[in-house]
């Protein structure tokens, strides 16, 4: 009866990760250094003055970190799938495009030849800066890469990877060269900076991101059915009808938009866009109209539990969320790839 | 019609997600939250989170250690602050677990972060004192009286001050009658054996070279920087100054003539390493007079050799 049920859940994995999903955020909401009591959830229509610590921190601080982590999960789960899709690799990561390195060039540089060359910027404005270069680093140097490889290569999506490479390298050592010449206090920045953190998560950020990811799921559903087509490769993608040079744009332009977002404001979280495509396509095969949606809800899944960990491990202190998404999804991976293989 | 491209399994998000979204901004409308009761704490005993070494140290020589919460992972000194519950590295806080310990006053140095956790902790009502310092000994003790003030210990405060002027003053008179030409000294800097770092200019470990009258070897570069066999070959140090914790991870005196460039300098030839402990020597905190003693002593121990 009971193995019934689960496969029959198996067969359903929307449902099945839904459900597991749930159960984390439950788990998540509970968890933590400051202890919740079921009056705490009561107070959003049960106006108490004052507030407890335990509601004040339940609603402010922790649920929206956890819707936060949540939908960060699933943005990169998104532009993994869409990555791998596009380039026709598994082992092709949002990065690839330039994303991660040209947030991150971005950041270093404003961090140090900005601050540097002192100009005076608003305190109100401040806080503000440093997201938004990052996220127009992260746009600009896809856009960038999209259009040299263009240039430089034709069409060919393997020149897209091998350009994706050299600007990736060139992005390196910009950051490497600011490192280098930045002074202590800007290396401390940029050290806040390129450890990925989920504490700056707010309701008005999980509001913004939750518009983005609409849109983008919106935007998606129409590319999906092409990325099929182009999996057969650009020549018989193209016989069938498909722009692959419009979908190329298309795609790139969405996972520079989700990733730059995410890597703005969160910093660099690695592994989850490689690896929650890969856990979906072991289990459903690489149809993208379904890989898409549950790669997002997997990469939800992951770095909820991560983040989560990360929280709780070490009371009252935290640990960085990167250690683990791999070190909890790495195993995971590694036990579905030896199950799939035997089974199949 | 778009929707032909999706599964029917596919469809079950989207409705969710908006339904979420509507929720997250009527919370965001409705939990209009006022300051909460972090703040109405302030009559009852005062409960403070210190984050950085040096300002537990003086917390600790204020004699208002009882009202300590919670300490980051640079409060190795005194011992008893290694007990106090830690609130983890200073650059990677979490604004719940320090609000779980029921903090009303959280003071940081300027290396406290991530920016976001302390500006969450600040809107719980918590106030977040940032106290800034600078490499000399006139800031040290501007910070002593800054954090009396703050911590209601300002007679405890100004009495540490004078002691620590005396202190000053004593460790400084042998320095400043000595005749002999000071000796270059290079300051390495060391995390792991493969991440060798050097003080350059305005570092701190070159204010502290100053005090006990001592030359830095290095001035071609500002700060730390790695470590270069030419550098070191062309800084011609005569003793080589190290962290009791560097000092370990290269390996002993014999780990550092290994270094790249060392064995060719006068240091290395002579086998002229001194070592002190990290937060101790670089702490900048009240026990500076006596780290000046001390490392005082140990380069002319080695020097003398």
């Amino acid at each position: 009866m009971t193995s019934r049920f689960t496969t029959g859940l198996l067969n359903r994995p929307v449902w099945f990760l839904w459900i597991v999903l749930l159960l984390c955020f439950w788990v998540a909401a509970w968890a933590g250094a400051v202890p919740v009591t079921a009056d705490d959830w009561r107070v959003l229509w049960r106006h108490e003055e004052p507030l407890t610590s335990g509601a004040y921190v339940l609603w402010n601080l922790r649920l929206p970190r956890i819707l936060f982590a949540a939908l960060v999960g699933a943005v990169l789960g998104l532009s993994g799938a869409l990555t791998q899709g596009l380039f026709r690799n598994p082992l092709a990561d949002p990065g690839l495009l330039g994303v991660t390195s040209g947030a991150a060039c971005a950041a270093a540089l404003t961090i140090v030849v900005l601050a540097g060359s002192g100009i005076d910027i608003p305190i109100a404005w401040r806080f503000w800066v440093l997201p938004l270069t990052a996220f127009a680093g992260a746009v600009g140097v896809c856009l960038l890469l999209d259009t040299v490889a263009r240039w430089l290569t034709a069409d060919s999506i393997a020149g897209l990877l091998l350009t994706g490479i050299a600007l990736n390298a060139l992005a390196a050592a910009i950051i490497g060269l600011c490192t280098y010449l930045a002074t202590d206090e800007q290396l401390r920045s940029l050290t806040f900076w390129t450890l990925g953190s989920l504490a700056g998560g707010s309701w008005s950020l999980v509001a913004a991101l939750s518009l983005l990811l609409l849109a983008a799921i919106w935007y998606a559903r129409r590319l999906v059915g092409a990325m099929n087509a182009l999996a057969l490769g650009e020549a018989a993608a193209a016989h069938v009808g498909i722009h692959v040079r419009h979908l190329r744009r298309c795609v790139i332009i969405l996972v520079a938009l989700l990733c730059g977002f995410s890597v703005a404001w969160c910093g660099v979280i690695g592994f989850i866009g490689l690896v929650a495509p890969h856990i979906v396509r072991l289990v459903v095969g690489p149809d993208q109209r379904r890989l898409v949606p549950l790669a997002m809800l997997v990469g939800a899944i992951i770095l909820l539990v991560a983040d989560t960990t990360a929280r709780i491990v070490a009371i009252p202190a935290e640990i960085p969320v990167g250690i683990f998404t791999a070190l909890l999804g790495a195993p995971f991976f590694l036990a579905l790839l030896t199950s799939v293989r035997k089974g199949g | 019609m778009s929707f032909l491209n999706m599964s029917q399994d596919d469809l079950a998000i989207i409705p969710a997600r908006r339904q979420f979204l509507l929720q997250a901004g009527a919370l965001a409308a409705s939990v209009c939250l006022p300051q909460s009761l972090w703040a109405a704490d302030k009559k009852s005993a005062r409960r403070i989170v210190s984050i950085g070494g040096a300002l537990t140290e003086i917390i600790y020589a204020l004699g208002a250690s009882q009202e300590l919460a919670g300490v980051d992972t640079t409060s190795l000194y005194p011992e008893a602050a290694t007990k106090l519950p830690s609130v983890g590295y200073a650059r990677t806080l979490s604004s719940e677990g320090i609000l779980a310990l029921a903090p009303n006053h959280v003071i940081a140095t300027e290396d406290a972060g991530p920016p976001a956790v302390l500006r969450q902790i600040s809107a719980a009502g918590v106030p977040v004192t940032i106290l800034a310092a600078n490499d000399k000994f006139e800031g040290v003790l501007d910070r002593v009286a800054r954090l009396g003030t703050l911590i209601d210990r300002p007679t405890q405060a100004t009495q540490l001050v004078e002691k620590m002027k005396a202190d000053w003053q004593r460790a400084r008179e042998p320095i400043l009658a000595r005749k002999s030409p000071a000796p270059r000294v290079l300051f390495i800097l060391s995390h792991s054996p493969g991440q060798v770092m050097v003080g350059g200019k305005g570092s701190s470990a070159e204010a502290m070279l100053h005090y006990v009258g001592a030359q830095n070897a290095v001035q071609g570069f500002d700060g730390f920087k790695p470590l270069t066999p030419e550098a070191v070959i062309a800084a011609q140090p005569d003793v080589v100054l190290f962290t009791d914790q560097g000092l370990s991870i290269v390996g002993g005196i014999d780990g550092v003539l290994k270094l790249p460039g060392v064995a060719q300098t006068p240091a290395g030839q002579k086998r002229r390493v001194a070592s002190l402990e990290a937060m101790f020597m670089l702490g900048f905190g009240p026990r500076m007079p006596q780290a000046l003693t001390a490392l005082d002593n140990a380069l002319l121990k080695v020097m003398s050799t």
